[in-house]
Parts: structure tokens; sequence; C-alpha cells
């Protein structure tokens, strides 16, 4: 069941539940930013409705530089900032930012030890329609191999806001991460946030399994969750909402209680949430694990629930991987 | 600062020829690295330490100084030396580069040593940092000067025409680039790389204003940067046309000289060279 000490959306599983695209929240969350501190700035590179800029700039117009197409300039024009005093987000798409412009984000940014938080829309292949090209499926494995860079991925537009203004307040480079279409509203503003530690979204009495899912995914973990339960087989669900720093001892907790882990994330299951979890129990607690993602290959255009069933990141690829983990057990 | 008189230009000379001693020194300690470069904007340098910014080496952090950003990371040996003798750090200090528990990365970290602000070395990403610091500089109302210095070589990133294009639309005013126009880099002669020509031309259509000037001839670079300061909704950019490795003649204008340092006996060449020539290598 849903942990009821964590206010989650009661209404999660109606058919009229709500759905809101994450980058909302990150709209929210900067423009809230901008009220409470003067140092925020903002930047995008062409961007600026569709990675929810608007508000902040309409609110903020002196604070907020555009770019023009030129993620390279954005990143070191932010390095430049966040080593003044400033709070820079740069807001762009995740495969141009921090995609086309890794290097620069290495060097200015966290080698440098700038204060700058990138904003990385349009992840995974919910972005759908406007093709791979536009679909950010390996953003979490580049990011996450840099030191000192804490890299964080909202389940939903609630989480996103709280995320974003964690990120505001908190020192040094993080790479936040977004996505264009609606997805459900798992949590509710009451739900605690702790932007670094894994909370576990779905209980149970003697559970076989261990979903760890990050980023919207984790209605889809949830609903799985549900269904298996319906059948008699009963899993936890976590949220880790925090990939670098990971929650190793949460996730140790976890998994010691069912010795079998399934990890989903709507992005390449090469060095995301399954390479960072993997990494991380081979060293500690080595146990049988499934990995729901994109499968070493490129998407396409496309509704994001046609990929999502196509590209078997859906409840009942999830519960096809639980099962199969269980009787690796 | 900018207070001239023949004494004081014979006293940035000796600077820039104390550098370039140390410049040599430091390379033939260090085993690699890069000689021509910084051999050739050693003036430039004494210029910024010994006369141009309004800075306090004791006090690195000091939030009202002006910020010299370094683009082109790899000259980093004529900054470190130049801020050795400015009283950054201990001179002894330079035998260190490039060494195992140095602060003197190969190329500039600015958490490493006080005084860096920026890390550099991959190119054309100077110049959009010292963007960054010009706005926030203007955000804050502060009145101390942006200056960047980048190579003509890293003009062919895309990043640094980005940046210029940004600068001319911000009218940053308090941003002066220092361009080192040496005409190599390290598969040849510029022009032959890649054409930068008609450089000046470029960044007038960018809206930057341009001055062209001697950059070994340090009583025309303070007065370009002068010149700038006193131009009011543009950034300028100084071309300052250098000889590469000035100073040492076997090195003068040779690109094979752009990324390695000297041996034993070119050391002792090279530092002969500038001992005897004392504080005379000065504009021609």
């Amino acid at each position: 069941m849903l942990n009821s000490y964590l206010h989650l959306n009661s209404k999660l599983f109606d058919k009229d539940a709500e759905q809101k695209p994450t980058r909302d929240g990150y709209g929210e969350g900067i423009a809230r930013l901008g009220l409470t501190n003067p140092d925020v700035v903002v930047l995008t590179a062409d961007l600026s409705e569709s990675t929810r800029c608007e508000e902040f700039a309409r609110k903020f117009p002196e604070r907020f530089f555009e770019c023009g197409v030129a993620e390279q300039n954005m990143a070191a024009i932010a390095a430049g900032l966040g080593v003044s005093g400033k709070i820079p987000f740069i807001s762009s798409y995740a495969t141009f930012s921090p995609g086309k412009n890794w290097e620069t984000i290495r060097t200015t940014i966290v080698y440098n030890k700038s204060n700058v938080k990138i904003a990385g829309h349009h992840s995974g292949i919910v972005t759908g329609p406007d093709g791979a090209t536009h679909q950010a499926t390996e953003d979490i494995a580049i990011t996450r191999a840099w030191p000192d860079i804490k890299v964080i991925i909202p389940c939903d537009w609630i989480e996103a806001k709280k995320a974003t203004i964690y990120a505001g307040e908190t020192e040094g480079p993080v790479y936040l991460r977004f996505t264009r279409d609606k997805t459900p509203t798992i949590t509710t503003d009451k739900t605690p946030y702790d932007g670094l530690k894994i909370q576990t979204f779905w209980v149970s009495e003697n559970p076989a399994a261990t979903i760890f899912a990050t980023g919207h995914l984790l209605y889809y973990a949830l609903l799985a969750a549900k269904n298996l339960s319906e059948k008699g087989i009963e899993v936890l669900v976590a949220n880790v909402s925090s990939i670098k720093p990971l929650d190793g001892e949460k996730a140790l907790e976890l998994v010691e209680k069912t010795g079998a882990a399934v990890t989903v994330e709507d992005h390449q299951v090469i060095g995301g949430l399954g390479g960072a979890l993997s990494e991380f129990f081979a060293k500690t607690k080595p146990v049988p694990m499934e990995f729901i993602g994109l499968q070493d290959t490129f998407a396409e255009s496309g509704a994001a629930i046609e990929l999502i069933k196509k590209y078997q990141m859906d409840e009942v690829a999830i519960e096809k991987a639980v099962k199969k983990v269980i009787k690796r057990k | 600062m900018f207070e001239l008189n023949d004494k004081k230009i014979v006293d940035l000379e000796e600077k820039a020829n104390k550098i370039r001693e140390l410049i040599i020194s430091s390379l033939l300690e260090a085993g690699s690295g890069h000689s021509a470069g910084p051999l050739g904007m050693a003036d430039i340098f004494s210029a910024f330490y010994f006369n141009i910014l309004n800075h306090d080496p004791k006090n690195p952090g000091w939030e009202d100084r002006d910020r010299l950003v370094l683009s082109n990371g790899h000259i980093c040996p004529v900054r470190y030396a130049a801020m050795a003798l400015a009283g950054y750090f201990p001179v002894e200090e330079l035998k260190t580069l490039r060494k195992i528990d140095s602060r003197l990365q190969g190329h500039p970290h600015r958490t490493s040593l006080p005084g860096l602000e920026t890390t550099s070395g991959p190119l054309g990403e100077g110049l959009s940092q010292a963007i960054g610091i010009a706005l926030a500089a203007r955000l804050d109302k502060k009145k101390h000067r942006i200056y960047c210095i980048a190579s003509d070589g890293e003009h062919e990133e895309g990043n640094t025409w980005e940046a210029a294009m940004f600068a001319g639309k911000e009218r940053l005013d308090n941003l002066t680039l220092v361009i080192d126009r040496n005409n190599i880099q390290i598969d040849g002669f510029t022009e032959d790389v890649m054409p930068l020509e008609p450089l000046k031309a470029k960044y007038e259509s960018f809206n930057w204003n341009v001055i062209e000037v001697d950059g070994n001839n340090i009583r025309s670079f303070i007065d370009a940067v002068s010149q700038a300061r006193s131009v009011h909704e543009k950034p300028t950019v100084i071309i300052a046309n250098t000889i590469p490795g000035k100073g040492v003649d076997f090195m003068e204008n040779d690109y094979t000289w752009h990324g390695k340092p000297p041996n034993k006996e070119e050391a002792d060449k090279a530092l002969k060279e500038l001992r005897t020539l004392g504080g005379k290598i000065r504009t021609e």
C-alpha cells in the first residue's frame, strides 16, 4: 500500500488523477526563489517558454539572461556569475545542456566549483513526438560521472518545485532533470522532502523484491506494485530522487529486506539509476537485479504513453521484471 | 595606476624580463608545458600585475578587485610568475609547477590557488566566464573592471563567437578582452590552420570597440587599456600583436615552441640571453 506517513496523492490510481509536467514545478520553483533570494539568476538558450522561465523573466527581467541558441556560452556565463556570488539556473533541453555543452560544464562549473544549477528539460522518451534527437536518455550517466555534483530527479511537478528550491538553497553544482509531458502527481504539498534521501512510497509485509524508481516512471512502479499485490506478490517501491549522492544506507536497508532489486528509469539502462545501484550493491550486498529503462537503443517519435509501452517501461514490463528477479533469488 | 613615466616603464620592462626568466626556469623544472605563449605575453602580464590591475595580493578575495580572467590557460606559467613576483605566493613555489601536490596545476584551477578567477585550459570558454563576472558586477553596481586574456588560436572555437555576440548585445563596457595575436598554434601558423583575418572587422561587426596595439610595447598597451575604460556602451577588444617566444632568440616566431619546454642546455642559453639583455628587451 501507499506509505501513509508520506501524505501521497490518495487519488493517484483514479482515472481522473491530476497530471502535470515536472517542468511546471521548475517554473514555480525558480519564480519562488527569485522572490526570496535576490542573487538567483536564470539563463536560457532560446527556450524560455518550454523550460518554464517566463514567470521568472517577467517578474525579474534584470536577472534573466537570454543567451540565444548557444548552450556552451550559457554554461560558461553562468559559471562566471556563480563564482561572483550569484546563483544561476541554466535552462535548456538536456540533450543540449548538459549534452552539447558537457565539457564546458565539466571545466567551468563542476571542476571550478561554481554555484550553478543545470536544469535539463525534455528528458526521457516521454519527450515523445519530437523524436530521439530531443529525448535525453544519457544525461544521468554523463552527469553522475562527475565528482562534486548532485544529480536530482523529481518524480512529479510538486517534488520538482521542492527540488528546485532545494537546489537554489544548497551550495554547489546541481543537475536537475525534468520532463516535458504531463505525468501523474504522486506526492502532495504535505509530503516531506529531503532531496537526498530515498523514500519508500509503497510498503508491504514480507516483500519479495524492491523496486527502485526515479523520475516520473515511479508512477508505473507503484501501479505495478498495486497490481502485483492483488495477485499476492508483495514488493517495496522506493523513490530515488537523488542519484548522486546515493542514499546507500536506505538502499541497503530496503534490499536487505527482499534480496532482489528492480530499477526503473526513463534513461538508458547503462550508467543511470540501475548503474549507480548495481555499482553500490556489488560492493555491499550483491543481489539479483533487473533493469527497466531504454535497453541500449534510441527511441523514436510517438505519444509518450505509446513509447512507454513499446520500450517496455510500463507497469506490465515492471511486473514481469519483478517476477523474473524473484525467480532468480 | 596608469601613472606612467619613463622610470616606471623601465621598471615594468625589468619586471617583464624577470617574469621571462621565471617562465624558463619553472618550465625547465616542470619538464613539460608551453614556452612561446608565456614569453610573448610577459610584457602584458607585467603591465597588468604591476600597473593596470586594482588588486591586493595579500587579500586575493577582495570583492572590489579588478578581475583578470585567463582563457588560454596553457600560458599559465606567465601568470604564475607574475603573481609570484607580485606577492601572491613565494617565488620559490614556481618550482612546483605541474608537480604532484602543487597549487600550480598544469592548467590553472581556481580553487587550487587564491588569485585565480577561473579554471581554464579547454579553449574558448574564458570570454563567456568573464562575461558572467561582468554581468554580476553590473547587477551589484560594482565599479571594478573585468579583463579577459584569450589566444588567437582559440577563436577557432565557436564558443568564443557565441560570447562575442552576447557581450555586444549586452553592451558590457566594464569588460575588456585582450587577444594574444601571436599568429601561432600547435599545428602551425594560425593563418594556415584556419585564417582568422580580418579579425578587427570581425569584432567591429559584433558591436565591439576594437584597438590594435603592439603587445610587446608596454606603454602602448597600457594606453590601449586606458582608452578602453573611456568607451561606454560597448565592450572593448585589444588585439595585441605579440612575438611568440619574445626575448629568447631561438624561440621567437617558431611555432614548434608552442607546446614544449626547454631542456637544460636550451634553458641555460635562454636565461643567459635574458640576463645579458637585462631590461633591454624593451619596446622597439
